[in-house]
């Protein structure tokens, strides 16, 4: 992989042991890639917490020592200095407030805060969210990102038309310090094209129909890249995270173009450029019904946790809920965690949201999610959730069942502790 | 009962340097890290997926790559930690999670074969890894 001078200077020593780590690790994951060289990037999006139990023997040696073997997997540890490139902390595990409702430990609490002292102190924005374009970086047209998080990477990609690949743990953290990453995939614009398309011939409007639409627009295109035509409506930032959310958990997707939604396309020509389609699929009414089938991992209708709010709630959707839980009472045997981030739970608390979903029964909850932080109310045996994603991932990670389907569906299941479902 | 037969060799692009043998685990399917995999005892815990249950701790993983979310490259970086890595990685799906995971979790890997991995290897064969000279050796067990 070709360096410049200063990349050459970087990886000797010349900016400290922690960017000489930095540096070998992408130029290790540079050539595993292939990539010819890398490229400058002033955005990065990575995961600097230290808040699961597999970490706190490393953390017993200092922060440090967490950030030199999980965030640029050096042996040595190296003494970290303030961010080269502007950085924020994705999802974390633990709610800074709520931890005691998640049941976490106490030392964890102190752990995390620890590590976010740490980070803090070293230029991480501690964003919290596994949506930073919701509180705050928004990339511009074409600038050259490093994301981690599957649905922001594909949020940044085909929704905003910023550059990123999946990264990880590792890369954004020597990303943070390097301000490089490799130049490769979809930092090249002749990998953003479409390669497959997807016509929509059941129309799609709400957020259920957006979310099955994703997950059915993975479950065929895997890593690809779809272009959508048809029957879709009510485009917007709500509809297309949770389009893209689904869309990377049943499938590797990262790009994708709706001609005429998305900017790098207007119409269907312009998002194959140079490709033509190598596959063709249909998203019709059945179709929809077996990607709702399909999500389904439940068979017991006694529903005892409702999750909403994977990925991250918008403001919009925390009040659609307040709305529909307004002067309710949730059944007793049920409880309701409503998921958003904490810039935004702060406007939700002064609209009067939150008091309104608590007045219910329900929780608010920052920072983290059930699926990252594999901490669900005690005893919880049936979930209910209106994310694609949380019911792809959550029945596995938390060993329970799952339903999946409309926000109305689970509040309805909210209130009367039975699962009737969308169908 | 053990073939005499000369091992197949197969060619192809070392990722992560290393030579390493062992018995080969092979999936067509593709493999989620965060919420595919337990990394305390690196079994596949995607429900599903056809190996689910089963375990690639000290095995050759052949797959064709990543799936899923970013978590990728940390949760295999902590099977290796904890000691439940699998011995190498054969895949075919070049991704930036397959790369930088194969890349921490530092065991000899490669990818971009001169032949079709899935029908010349079988679960259970015995495979010899060496990522620095691009080969993969196949017997048949």
């Amino acid at each position: 992989m070709h360096l410049t001078d200063t990349e050459k200077a970087m990886r000797d020593g010349a900016g400290g042991e922690a960017v000489a780590a930095a540096m070998d690790l992408l130029i290790r994951y540079g050539n595993a890639l292939g990539a010819e060289r890398l490229v400058e990037t002033d955005n990065v999006a990575g995961a600097f917490n230290a808040s699961t139990p597999s970490v706190r023997k490393i953390a017993e040696n200092g922060m440090a020592e967490v950030f030199s073997r999980l965030n640029l997997d050096s042996d040595k540890t190296v003494e970290i200095p303030q961010m080269a490139a502007r950085t924020c902390q994705l999802i974390t595990g633990i709610d800074d407030q709520n931890w005691a409702l998640q049941g976490a430990d106490p030392q964890m609490v102190q752990m995390q805060r620890d590590s976010e002292a740490f980070v803090g102190q070293r230029g991480v924005n501690l964003m919290a969210t596994c949506t930073p374009y919701q509180v705050g970086n928004v990339p511009t047209f074409g600038e050259h990102c490093a994301w981690m998080e599957s649905s922001a990477v594909i949020y940044c990609n085909g929704a905003l038309g910023g550059r990123t690949n999946v990264e990880g743990k590792e890369s954004t953290g020597a990303a943070a310090l390097t301000g490089r990453i490799p130049y490769w995939g979809y930092h090249l614009t002749e990998n953003r094209y479409g390669n497959r398309h997807i016509r929509v011939e059941v129309p799609v409007r709400s957020m259920l129909d957006w979310g099955l639409l994703g997950y059915f627009t993975g479950e065929m295109v895997e890593e690809n890249i779809p272009v959508l035509e048809g029957q879709m409506s009510g485009v917007d930032l709500v509809k297309l995270k949770h389009f893209g959310a689904a869309a990377a958990s049943s499938g590797g997707v990262e790009m994708y173009h709706i001609p005429g939604h998305t900017p790098e396309a207007r119409i269907a020509d312009e998002a194959f450029g140079p490709n033509r389609a190598e596959d063709f699929h249909v998203y019709d009414a059945a179709a929809r019904k077996k990607m709702y089938d399909t999500l389904q991992s439940a068979e017991d209708r006694k529903v005892d946790f409702i999750m909403l709010g994977c990925p991250h709630n918008s403001i919009e959707q925390v009040g659609r809920i307040a709305h529909l839980l307004d002067g309710k009472r949730l059944h007793p045997d049920v409880a309701l965690w409503v998921h958003t981030p904490r810039a935004i739970r702060t406007v939700a608390e002064r609209s009067g949201y939150v008091a309104r979903i608590e007045a219910a029964g329900g929780k608010v909850m920052s920072d983290t999610c059930p699926a990252i932080s594999r901490r669900l109310p005690e005893g919880v045996r049936v979930i209910a959730t209106d994310s694609a994603k949380q019911a792809h991932y959550l029945p596995a990670i938390a060993k329970v069942q799952g339903w999946f389907g409309s926000l109305e569906a689970c509040i309805e299941a909210g209130l009367t502790g039975t699962w009737k479902g969308d169908f | 009962m053990e073939t005499l037969t000369t091992p197949l060799l197969i060619r192809g692009r070392g990722v992560v340097s290393g030579r390493v043998e062992g018995e080969a685990l092979v999936t067509t399917q593709t493999i989620s890290g965060w919420g595919g995999i337990n990394e305390r005892d690196g079994s596949i815990i995607e429900r599903r997926h056809e190996l689910v249950g089963q375990s690639f701790a000290g095995k050759i993983l052949v797959f064709p790559g990543a799936k899923g979310s970013s978590g990728w490259s940390a949760f295999f970086h902590m099977t290796r930690i904890n000691g439940v890595a699998p011995a190498a990685m054969l895949f075919t799906r070049m991704t930036t999670k397959m790369a930088l995971g194969a890349v921490v979790t530092r065991v000899p890997a490669m990818t971009d074969f001169d032949a079709d991995v899935f029908t010349e290897i079988r679960t259970g064969d015995h495979v010899v890894v060496d990522a620095d000279a691009g080969t993969v050796e196949v017997t048949r067990r």
